[in-house]
């Protein structure tokens, strides 16, 4: 496991892309948040809604090269021939699905980190007065939603390997993730049925995992900010599990 | 020097058969490939899937039935009317001396506040039916004096506040279906302000005094507001029937009726003698609308909008294939022998965009087609009021979708031929149109914000979908998240399409550029 581990590193650290793909969604995930917090209209009483989470609005597009990152770490292997060597070097293919989801969780949650702290931070210096106490990280439900969306980063990471180890293409792996992520929240607005529009707020990956952003108003929400992200992870461990299961039994 | 006389004189016969071989090569490649295929025909089935969803989803058998004008389109008509049956031809004068209205800062903490549609005048109506026809002459709270008809016509008159000292004389005279109303500040000096053709107003009306108070936009959302407004010196002339004035909220129960404040309601006291019917003082409290309904009034409504949301579902069904139509060819390193065999590169990139483009539009309209009239019934068999539109309406909804799919397929076409990798091309186009409306739909967006990314990225494209009508005399949020555009439907196809052919146009460069 350990040299899996180390041949995932080295194969993760030798190549440019995954490099650029974090510096992207740092950028891209503090470039929204800013770009939010900027317009928004602040008055003393606050920003008319939940500033954590007007701040930490970038994740909506973070995530993007994030799950791109996670897809090309393993169809990246299928699109050059390069799975074949990897299996044959670790046959055991399940020790190679989890190297990779270990490698992954560590670059992602590295550089979940920077792009939420940063968000904070351009959040609080775009929102002065208003910003301050919920965007200061020894305020409690802040540091909930700042912990809480590196976590939901790196879930949705772990769900692109899955999704990715199961459709193997990269094209068609990324745009299941992101039909995913984006389009069932788009679809649940439009659903009539109060109870149809809140079970797949519940169920949805990416609305129900951003409810660990909420800092005001929790009673309101579908369900808590924790649960939400213990259903993205389930979604993460579903894709993992039938990643693994079909990384088995098919020929690479 | 005599190659290019022959290259010049059979140029032109060689090159338009070799355009039609390459695009011939491209369709073998589309149709013949299964992924491909399958992906452009799910597009269409989702479109279709996801209407039927919408549509079997929702759930509105009982709700009171939305109040519909002359012109068949869906109307607010809730105000307080106090009213007498005038029968033949009649007319009516008033002063307005205040119009004072008031806004629920928090749960019972009602505060005097602004309304600009704030309305308090004279109305002749067919009858207290709702959605009746009517003409009104009126004061405002922020655009002076109005005279209005039918729900959407609204001409305006003297500009100003009323106030006690400022005060404003209105008149409506009705002679037949013709009502003409006049507007003094002075009492003495009237000018006319409009002249309406009511049809089908009757030989008996109402007519009285009203006050409307429309809900106020507020942070995003919108909040009841009640006005009281103070009529002086009411004169009747004609055949208006004697007895008492009778007070009563028109439209108390009425999906467009957002209601009254917590703790208020509407009410009317006469000063003096209230049966003499001249010189009469009166203070009328009222809340609504009269005025074609918008989203925010009518929330409940269904929009095509709504039943097409499988668009977005379709659009990353075809993004994929769009990109994977060239980068699959770089993967495979079939594009040396494609470009062995058309040496002429932009061509081929040309003839990919248009087969693709064809094929993704024809999928796309045969599920439009099928999806917007199934939607439609199934929503309104659950009760759903959809918002009417007309057939041509209706087609730019259903051609803009497909054409909105296929240009969006060209895009990641272009993008994957620029990258030529096929997962930064879906995630590039993905981002670049469907985050928008996942942002949008976020009820904390910042207005801003929702309109900018509606306006800039290729997702303005979704602006063919929108069949709600903004209307100038009805303040509202005309959002992307109420189903509003910033840009004109045809606009914002263009701004997607300029992406695409912007796209085409550094993808033929690089192509003709590089290896390979």
């Amino acid at each position: 496991m350990r040299r899996a581990l180390h041949a995932e590193w080295t194969k993760m650290r030798t190549v440019a892309g995954p490099l650029w793909l974090m510096l992207g969604a740092v950028a891209a995930t503090v470039a929204l948040g800013a770009g939010a917090a900027s317009v928004a209209h602040c008055t003393a009483g606050g920003c008319g809604g939940d500033t954590t989470k007007l701040a930490l609005m970038g994740v909506y597009l973070g995530q993007a090269p994030v799950a791109v990152l996670a897809v090309l770490s393993i169809s990246g292997e299928y699109g050059t021939g390069m799975i074949r060597t990897s299996l044959a070097a670790v046959p055991r293919r399940a020790t190679v699905l989890a190297a990779k989801a270990l490698t992954l969780t560590g670059v992602v949650a590295a550089g979940g980190a920077f792009a939420v702290l940063g968000s904070v931070l351009a959040g609080r210096l775009i929102l002065p007065g208003a910003g301050d106490r919920a965007l200061s990280l020894s305020h409690g439900p802040t540091l909930r939603a700042v912990v809480g969306t590196v976590l939901y980063l790196v879930l949705i990471g772990l769900l692109s390997l899955g999704a990715a180890t199961a459709v193997r293409d990269s094209a068609a792996g990324i745009g299941v993730v992101l039909g995913l992520l984006y389009v069932l929240p788009i679809v649940s607005r439009t659903v009539g049925d109060p109870h149809w529009q809140r079970l797949l707020q519940k169920t949805a990956p990416m609305s129900a995992g951003l409810a660990v952003q909420a800092t005001t108003d929790l009673g309101s929400l579908p369900l808590s900010p924790w649960a939400g992200l213990g259903v993205t992870a389930g979604w993460a461990a579903a894709a993992l599990l039938t990643g693994g299961l079909l990384l088995r039994v098919r020929d690479a | 020097m005599s190659g290019t006389a022959v290259r010049s004189r059979s140029g032109r016969r060689a090159g338009r058969d070799g355009f039609a071989h390459v695009l011939h090569a491209e369709w073998t490649k589309l149709r013949t490939v299964r992924g491909w295929v399958a992906g452009i025909v799910a597009a269409g089935l989702m479109v279709v899937l996801f209407a039927l969803l919408t549509g079997v989803s929702s759930d509105q058998k009982g709700a009171p039935p939305v109040p519909v004008g002359p012109g068949g389109e869906p109307v607010a008509d809730s105000f307080y009317f106090v009213h007498r049956p005038l029968t033949g031809n009649g007319s009516i004068t008033v002063s307005v001396a205040a119009l004072d209205s008031s806004v629920p800062r928090g749960p019972g903490d009602l505060r005097p506040g602004t309304v600009p549609w704030a309305k308090a005048g004279l109305v002749i109506k067919e009858s207290t039916r709702q959605g009746s026809p009517y003409a009104a002459i009126m004061a405002t709270g922020g655009h002076g004096v109005r005279m209005q008809d039918g729900y959407v016509n609204d001409h305006a008159g003297p500009a100003g506040r009323v106030s006690a000292g400022s005060p404003r004389w209105l008149r409506l005279d009705r002679s037949g279906d013709t009502v003409t109303g006049y507007a003094s500040t002075d009492g003495t000096r009237w000018i006319g302000v409009g002249t309406a053709q009511v049809r089908g107003l009757g030989s008996t009306v109402q007519g009285g005094l009203f006050v409307a108070s429309p809900p106020v936009v507020q942070g995003g959302g919108t909040a009841t507001s009640v006005s009281t407004a103070a009529f002086g010196d009411l004169r009747t002339r004609g055949g208006w029937a004697g007895g008492d004035w009778t007070g009563g909220q028109v439209g108390a129960r009425s999906p467009t009726f957002a209601g009254y404040p917590e703790n208020v309601s509407g009410s009317f006291t006469g000063a003096g003698a209230a049966s003499a019917g001249s010189g009469a003082a009166f203070t009328v409290t009222g809340a609504g609308d009269m005025a074609p309904a918008v989203r925010d009034s009518l929330p409940t409504g269904g929009v095509l909008r709504d039943i097409l949301a499988g668009t977005f579902a379709a659009l990353i069904a075809v993004v994929v294939v769009g990109a994977r139509f060239i980068t699959e060819e770089y993967r495979r390193k079939m594009i040396r022998l494609t470009l062995a065999a058309s040496p002429r590169r932009s061509r081929v990139l040309v003839a990919k965009a248009l087969v693709l483009w064809a094929a993704t539009f024809v999928a796309g309209s045969v599920g439009t087609a099928l999806a917007i009239p199934l939607g439609e019934r199934l929503a309104r068999g659950h009760g759903v009021y959809v918002f009417p539109v007309s057939s041509s309406t209706e087609l730019r909804v259903a051609l803009g979708t497909a054409a909105l799919l296929a240009t969006a397929a060209v895009l990641a076409l272009a993008v994957g031929a620029v990258l030529r990798h096929g997962a930064g091309a879906v995630t590039a186009v993905v981002v670049a149109m469907v985050l928008p409306y996942v942002l949008i739909a976020v009820p904390f967006t910042p207005a801003g914000l929702s309109k900018g990314v509606a306006a800039v990225t290729p997702g303005a494209a979704f602006a063919v979908q929108q069949t709600l009508v903004p209307y100038a005399q009805v303040a509202a949020n005309y959002t992307p998240y109420y189903g509003y555009f910033p840009l004109p439907p045809w606009a914002g196809f263009a701004v997607l399409a300029g992406y695409a052919v912007a796209g085409l146009a550094v993808a033929a460069v690089l192509i003709d550029r590089r290896d390979a």
